[in-house]
């Protein structure tokens, strides 16, 4: 069986078992919806009440906000079993039956779970988006677009990384995981606001050391087709979503060489 | 209440409370993202104060007050269920709490009372360490929180949070409650979590809100539990409104008690335990 093919498989059984309570997933999906949404009721109200920050308004905000929960929801359904993989497989010794099977590591975790109801957060993410963009009637040339798709590539990437990252720390220790949440949800909450109003110390390291700001402000500004406060020429706007795949690729490295420290805890 | 029932509920609190005074690691971590929060708030709340052209309600100084207090005290919010209470739900075992000779309303307000406050004291010492004094010693004195208004502001402050636990344990067990009619607590949990964090002023300090919805965010109860005891600290609340505000939680405290009482009977009346 392909890899492809087998990974549908296991995308089918997770659904079809979540689809059994059908009840219990609306009110989740629902739960989240309102949960991931409350920040946008903060962001409104704050821009009711002291108008634009700089050169940015509501809708640009609106735009960076959707992009980057549309992004991290969808990563965040594709790597649940990154996830929660030092609190059950490490801790259980389950690693072992992984090992024992034909295919790589990585592809059986990923295709361990998908939680549907992140598609709360996903709505949401839309929506806010879909405002920004109307409001703001941007010009959708095919380059916006592209470079657009590029971005959201890049945060879907850079995530996945940051989940691979953490589930790897899980070979050494299962207890300091709850660090490795500064920065996603840390990450995520810092990218709903261009990079540009922090700090500088902040700024450079969410660019350098944790290449969010490559991912989630560089190409939105180029989309956005406004002139760069922080001076980023075209030309980078275009290359930094790469980042992303690098920090991906890095993360994947990083998983191999734990895999091959991973002493079993034994049954 | 006999003094011995009374014995017996202490018990639960604090058996509960030094178990999980154990989980040290987690706190430290818990306040490394807690601290992250507040900073990433500040950052962007400041852009805002820069910006603003007319006055804002409130000063920048009340701000970090209500940022960094929030921050620390976050884990006093009812913003998740006892894991060991879900699981007495699933399991059926809840059958057995109900045959003890206690009120299963104080005895479980008991317990969520020590899981409320035993994580918030792990956090509130590195939390407050890094607001008073590390921020000062690092240079970024802007965001130091500075200290309670007064000498009775400080002393109404402490009534207050008093008043802000009691508020979030008894709205947390309607939360509890709801697990009898519900298999899966979690979509309620986070629909609840989510209003709560608007109203209670943790996603933006209430009085930044518009002045249209002012009216309406004073009179609702979840002010009790952020804004009331956080503007008490900063002295956004003057002298003569002390009492006013802490009569306010009170009563709020008092309500959500007497619904919470109320529920849970009926629950009970009505609960089918499964087999096994």
């Amino acid at each position: 069986m392909s890899a492809l093919a087998l990974f549908g498989k296991y995308m089918g059984v997770s659904i079809r078992a979540q689809m059994q309570y059908r009840g219990s997933f609306l009110l989740y999906a629902t739960g989240q919806f309102i949960a991931t949404g409350v920040e946008v009721i903060g962001i409104w109200a704050l821009f009711d009440r002291f108008g634009n920050l700089g050169i940015w308004t509501l809708a640009h905000i609106a735009v960076f906000y959707g992009t980057v929960n549309m992004a991290f929801a969808v990563a965040d359904t594709f790597s649940r079993g990154f996830d929660y993989f030092g609190s059950t497989m490490v801790r259980t010794g389950d690693f072992d039956r992984i090992l024992l099977r034909p295919r790589s590591t990585a592809f059986q975790i990923a295709g361990q779970d998908f939680p549907l109801h992140r598609i709360g957060r996903f709505t949401q993410g839309a929506l806010v988006f879909a405002y920004g963009v109307l409001t703001l009637n941007l010009d959708w040339s095919v380059l916006a677009v592209v470079l657009w798709c590029m971005a959201f590539a890049g945060m879907f990437f850079f995530f996945y990384g940051l989940l691979i990252f953490q589930a790897t720390l899980s070979f050494w220790s299962t207890e300091s995981l709850e660090v490795m949440n500064l920065f996603v949800y840390g990450g995520v909450e810092a990218s709903q606001y261009p990079l540009s109003i922090y700090e500088d110390w902040f700024r450079s390291f969410f660019t350098y050391v944790i290449p969010l700001g490559c991912v989630a402000y560089f190409p939105i500004v180029g989309v956005l087709g406004i002139e760069d406060p922080l001076g980023s020429t075209a030309f980078f706007q275009w290359l930094a979503p790469a980042a992303g795949f690098v920090f991906f690729c890095v993360s994947l490295m990083f998983w191999q060489f734990g895999v091959r420290h991973y002493t079993s805890t034994g049954s | 209440m006999t003094t011995v029932a009374l014995a017996s509920y202490v018990a639960v609190a604090s058996t509960r409370f030094r178990t999980l005074l154990q989980y040290r690691v987690a706190a430290l971590a818990g306040i490394a993202t807690q601290i992250f929060w507040g900073l990433l708030k500040l950052m962007v709340l400041g852009a805002f104060y820069e910006v603003a052209t007319t006055p804002p309600p409130m000063s920048f100084e009340a701000i970090v007050v209500y940022v960094w207090l929030g921050q620390c005290l976050f884990v006093l919010l009812p913003y998740n269920i006892d894991p060991d209470l879900r699981e007495m739900f699933r399991s059926g075992s809840v059958a057995y709490e109900m045959l003890r000779p206690l009120s299963l309303y104080w005895h479980w307000f008991s317990r969520t009372l020590a899981f409320r406050t035993a994580p918030a004291l792990l956090r509130l010492i590195p939390g407050l360490a890094f607001a008073l004094i590390i921020l000062r010693l690092i240079g970024l004195d802007q965001w130091v929180m500075p200290l309670p208004a007064s000498g009775i502001h400080a002393l109404a402050f402490a009534v207050s949070i008093g008043f802000m636990v009691v508020f979030s344990v008894a709205f947390q067990m309607l939360v509890n409650a709801s697990m009898f009619w519900l298999m899966d607590s979690r979509g309620m949990v986070n629909l609840s979590a989510g209003f709560v964090m608007v109203l209670c002023g943790m996603i933006i300090p209430l009085p930044l809100f518009p002045d249209w919805l002012q009216p309406f965010l004073y009179w609702q109860p979840f002010r009790a539990l952020c804004d009331i005891p956080f503007r008490i600290y900063s002295g956004d609340i003057p002298v003569d409104a002390l009492i006013s505000h802490l009569a306010l939680q009170c009563g709020w405290s008092l309500a959500f008690i007497g619904i919470g009482i109320t529920l849970l009977n009926r629950a009970q009346r009505q609960l089918v335990v499964q087999g096994g």
